[in-house]
């Protein structure tokens, strides 16, 4: 069973970021597989383990991604696709246009991806590119199972979980819970050296760059939170007047109770 | 004319409060663009409660449940009959799942899990946590019409008083559904979820173990609020992932958020740091947490959140 994952690269979700006009500063900074990504990846992976077939990852995004797509590899990704360009530029349905066009070619009953890319954090992607393949869509997913072009999938929604079958070609989406991602093992980063990533121009699909990189949604400003201020400290050491401390704040600033 | 649309959600036939919070900003976003708002319900009665809450013109459609295409064909076509300049999305599940396939068969952008939107000459301009929340974008949404899907909760309600609407009934399209729900499971019945809940009562390694949690339930069952925990319980087991705030990029914006024993990990202040009102409970005072506090207690939670709980109890009991 074939099945493509599509993957995006960004900042370790664990560093602070800098911020240099209306994009993040770069320098300096570790990136690594949008974290939901790795689910689907893993997902896609133990499909393959289980009935056999390619998992081909796909990126969109600058010469840095291909570090991306090298780390899916080595967990057990069996082909690579790397079209090149600065994403960051495109808005979510540019990037779902060039997705789009960039699976046509590559067999496939099932495209991966994580519920959002920790960088935009759309979670635009998934359902667009969707329905450019016109194909149904399961988001959000804890579970998956597929057998026979029949998928049944639990789609985690506010406070309950739903239990949904459709059948292939289908776009599904990751959640944290879906799996346990693996890493990678030595032995998995040497053999995917030998894998030659497939390396295509958004011009190369046949796209109008024009219409990629047009912004439907255009940042104005980037900030970072505005620092807290007004905040006070007091001493706990009696709980009961701490307590009391609190119920004040919560009748008089919070106007709740 | 070019209007706002606002894209609601019902449950037992009344519209959800974050569809209301919704119809409250898309009232006022209309009146700057000088320009009427429309809605989208699933029921007459909710029709008469969009109205109340300033909508013009109602489309009715019963769709029944939730389903991605059933739902983006009905919306499109509402979309080509009004031709608004805004819609607007609820930034539920099922909000988030539809907005992007709209906007897609239409050509157009979205700007979801949006906290703040102002009409700003003669564009939709909308600010939406980025980077799992560690950074905020001001975003201008071009194109037509432009989207957007709200963070619940971010937006305050206001019932206008508006009168009955002018009501519209869609015919949806008897395609079949590819997507069939099979069952619903609802896995802690009556709990409330951190995405919606006003307010969010948090816990973190500070507890211990795992069954210190009920310290936490406890403070969050009297005082109506959402239990939440930090990604270390989470992964040490000590409570389901659903309860994770911080879960990368999952913003939550509720009125008041508690922490106890959290020391306030990166991951874990980009997810609550947008709170109204923030009150930390740790015994280390150098926590950092407290940078975005807005009421400290350095102490024992062991011996504060008890009583803190009877104090909740007390006031409700009047």
């Amino acid at each position: 069973m074939n099945s493509v994952v599509c993957i995006s690269h960004v900042p370790d979700t664990e560093s602070r970021i800098k911020i240099a006009g209306t994009k993040i500063d770069e320098a300096g900074l570790k990136f690594i597989v949008s974290p939901y990504d790795e689910f689907a990846l893993e997902e896609a992976i133990r499909l393959k383990e289980k009935s056999g077939g390619d998992v081909t990852v796909v990126t969109f995004g600058p010469e840095r991604a291909q570090q991306g797509l090298r780390e899916a590899l080595a967990r057990g990704a069996t082909k690579a696709l790397h079209v090149k360009g600065e994403s960051s530029d495109a808005d979510s349905l540019g990037i779902a246009k060039v997705l789009a066009a960039a699976i046509r070619s590559v067999p496939h009953e099932v495209v991966f991806l994580g519920k959002q890319g920790v960088g935009t954090d759309n979670g635009l992607v998934g359902p667009m590119l969707a329905e450019l393949l016109g194909y149904p869509q399961v988001n959000v997913v804890t579970h998956l199972e597929i057998a026979d072009g029949k998928l049944t999938a639990h789609r985690e929604i506010e406070g309950a979980e739903e239990v949904l079958e459709t059948t292939t070609p289908a776009v599904v989406t990751a959640q944290k819970g879906l799996n346990e991602p693996r890493y990678s093992s030595l032995k998995g980063i040497m053999a995917a050296k030998k894998i030659a990533i497939d390396v295509k121009t958004v011009a190369d699909l046949g796209l109008d760059e024009q219409d990629i990189y047009q912004q439907r949604v255009v940042v104005v400003t980037l900030e970072l939170p505005p620092e807290k201020t007004g905040g006070r400290k007091i001493d706990g050491a009696d709980a009961g007047a701490a307590a009391r401390e609190i119920l004040k704040y919560i009748k008089d600033e919070v106007k709740a109770l | 004319m070019p209007g706002v649309l606002v894209i609601t959600e019902s449950k037992d036939g009344k519209l959800k409060k974050v569809s209301r919070e919704a119809l409250t900003i898309g009232n006022q976003l209309a009146a700057s663009a000088v320009s009427d708002m429309g809605g989208l319900v699933s029921s007459e009665a909710a029709a008469g409660e969009a109205g109340r809450y300033g909508a013009k013109k109602v489309y009715v459609a019963d769709l029944g449940p939730y389903d991605t295409e059933t739902y983006t064909a009905a919306v499109v076509k509402v979309i080509r009959e009004m031709q608004p300049a805004v819609v607007l999305f609820t930034g539920t599940s099922n909000g988030r799942d539809l907005a992007p396939r709209v906007a897609a068969r239409l050509g157009v952008g979205v700007a979801s899990d949006v906290d703040r939107l102002e009409w700003v000459d003669g564009k939709l301009r909308a600010r939406r946590p980025v980077y799992a929340g560690r950074a905020f974008a001001t975003v201008e949404v071009t194109g037509m019409p432009a989207i957007a899907t709200t963070r619940p909760n971010a937006f305050p309600l206001e019932d206008v008083g508006g009168g009955a609407p002018e009501v519209v009934n869609v015919v949806a399209d008897a395609a079949d559904r590819r997507v069939k729900l099979v069952e619903t499971k609802v896995p802690e019945a009556g709990e409330l979820t951190i995405a919606e809940a006003d307010i969010i009562v948090s816990g973190g390694r500070g507890l211990k173990e795992a069954a210190n949690f009920s310290y936490i339930r406890d403070l969050a069952h009297a005082i109506g609020g959402a239990v939440g925990a930090s990604r270390a319980t989470v992964d040490a087991g000590w409570i389901d992932h659903h309860h994770q705030v911080g879960q990368t990029g999952r913003v939550v914006s509720p009125n008041l958020y508690i922490a106890a024993g959290v020391s306030g990990a990166i991951q874990h202040l980009a997810g609550m740091s947008s709170s109204k009102h923030i009150v930390a409970i740790n015994k280390d005072p150098e926590a950092p947490i407290f940078r975005v506090a807005d009421l400290g207690i350095v102490g024992d939670l062991f011996q504060i959140l008890p009583a803190l709980t009877e104090e909740v109890k007390k006031a409700k009991a009047h």
